[in-house]
């Protein structure tokens, strides 16, 4: 690099002192390395101006530009996790309702429908936990992006105030080093908030793609329906059962009762446990998800 | 001296803390060149480690550059490898 004699003091500013002072070897690790990679361009930024002064303006409009940026990012992963919310309380309907059809299923003596109710289920729950890991992702992404927002806009204010007294008192020599600390050290920054939205956006491009597809398999039914039957099966043919109406239902209960005491309702627990995993006892709320 | 953890912030320690700081930096950059991903995990973990407990974070609106970069706790090894390629420096 042909460094002028202003450029010269701005690049000894950037070395770091630890080289400086020969107590580090240069560029032996990683830290260093990344740390020199910052600073070599922040000078580059700064080489191309003819008058350091241009680039503190130029650097203060990149930065506000940087910053907009960062809110949109926190809002879009905002939007992604809403989205999430929505397919989870779907999917978690979804999920009560097989359950449902399972007890009334086995309440009916059908033991076989409400095998192929829960373990529908139980493939739903699948793609419930997969969707609240990837819940927990955004939310994290998304937590990280307002504190690069927020650590962002203190430093251009500061960088703001900072650049105006440089500009009025640029005359003196001292000047040119406080453009190169304030200026790397923005620099740095917006190369660090820069990459964080970057890493924010892949992910939540990724995860955007997976919610697309859930979407079309809870739109299609396709969820409903593993056997490749018609669209929720285990219903119609639980309607078939008790004629559209729950009045088998109701007899079933009645005799129960007339039998004495709440054997039916343990008959239906018995049942349950014979088949697919029930995850909860019968009348505690299962999807408290909400 | 001033590190940064990148996605974090930055945080200022004492000078004698380099020593021992220097000794996880070049197992991580030795890690990071033969691609032993279980070292890199467990020397950057360290790090990052030593850097929070032996640092104060700086205010938000220092503007103070940062001697030392820390890649954020959840780079991965190949992603380090890029930042330190892009940056003029051979690995």
């Amino acid at each position: 690099m042909d460094a002028g004699p202003v450029l010269w003091v701005l690049l000894q500013s950037l070395e770091p002192e630890s080289v400086r002072r020969g107590r580090a070897k240069p560029m032996s690790g990683v830290m260093k390395r990344m740390g020199m990679i910052f600073r070599a361009k922040a000078n580059k930024a700064l080489d191309r101006a003819e008058d350091p002064r241009e680039t503190l303006d130029y650097s203060y409009q990149k930065q506000l530009e940087l910053l907009q940026k960062v809110r949109r990012g926190v809002a879009d992963v905002a939007t992604s996790r809403k989205r999430l919310e929505l397919q989870l309380n779907q999917l978690q309907g979804q999920s009560s309702k097989l359950e449902d059809q399972g007890r009334k299923a086995l309440a009916l003596g059908r033991e076989d429908l409400a095998r192929e109710a829960l373990s529908r289920r139980a493939a739903l729950q699948q793609q419930v936990t997969d969707l609240e890991t990837q819940h927990q992702t955004l939310q994290g992404e998304e937590e990280k992006l307002t504190l690069a927002a927020q650590r962002l806009q203190a430093k251009v204010d500061a960088f703001r105030t900072k650049k105006e007294t440089i500009k009025a008192t640029y005359t003196a020599a001292q000047a040119q080093t406080r453009i190169a600390e304030s200026f790397s050290g923005i620099s740095e920054e917006m190369g660090d908030v820069g990459l964080a939205i970057q890493r924010a956006e892949d992910k939540t491009a990724q995860l955007q793609a997976r919610a697309g597809a859930i979407d079309e398999l809870l739109a299609s039914g396709a969820l409903d329906d593993h056997s490749g039957l018609a669209k929720d099966d285990i219903q119609s043919e639980l309607d078939r059962l008790s004629g559209g109406t729950d009045v088998e239902l109701e007899l079933q209960r009645m005799k129960a009762e007339l039998a004495g005491g709440t054997s039916s309702q343990q008959a239906i627990e018995g049942g349950q446990g014979k088949t697919q995993a029930p995850q909860q006892p019968q009348d505690t709320p299962r999807f408290d998800k909400q | 001296m001033i590190v940064r953890i990148m996605g974090e912030g930055q945080v200022r320690l004492d000078d004698s803390h380099l020593a021992e700081l220097n000794e996880l930096d070049d197992e991580l950059l030795a890690e990071t060149k033969s691609g032993d991903e279980e070292g890199f995990r467990r020397t950057l973990g360290a790090l990052l480690d030593a850097v929070r407990r032996l640092g104060a974070p700086l205010p938000d609106d220092s503007l103070e550059p940062s001697e030392l970069i820390l890649p954020s706790p959840d780079a991965t090894l190949p992603e380090v490898r890029e930042m330190l390629r892009d940056g003029l420096f051979p690995t």
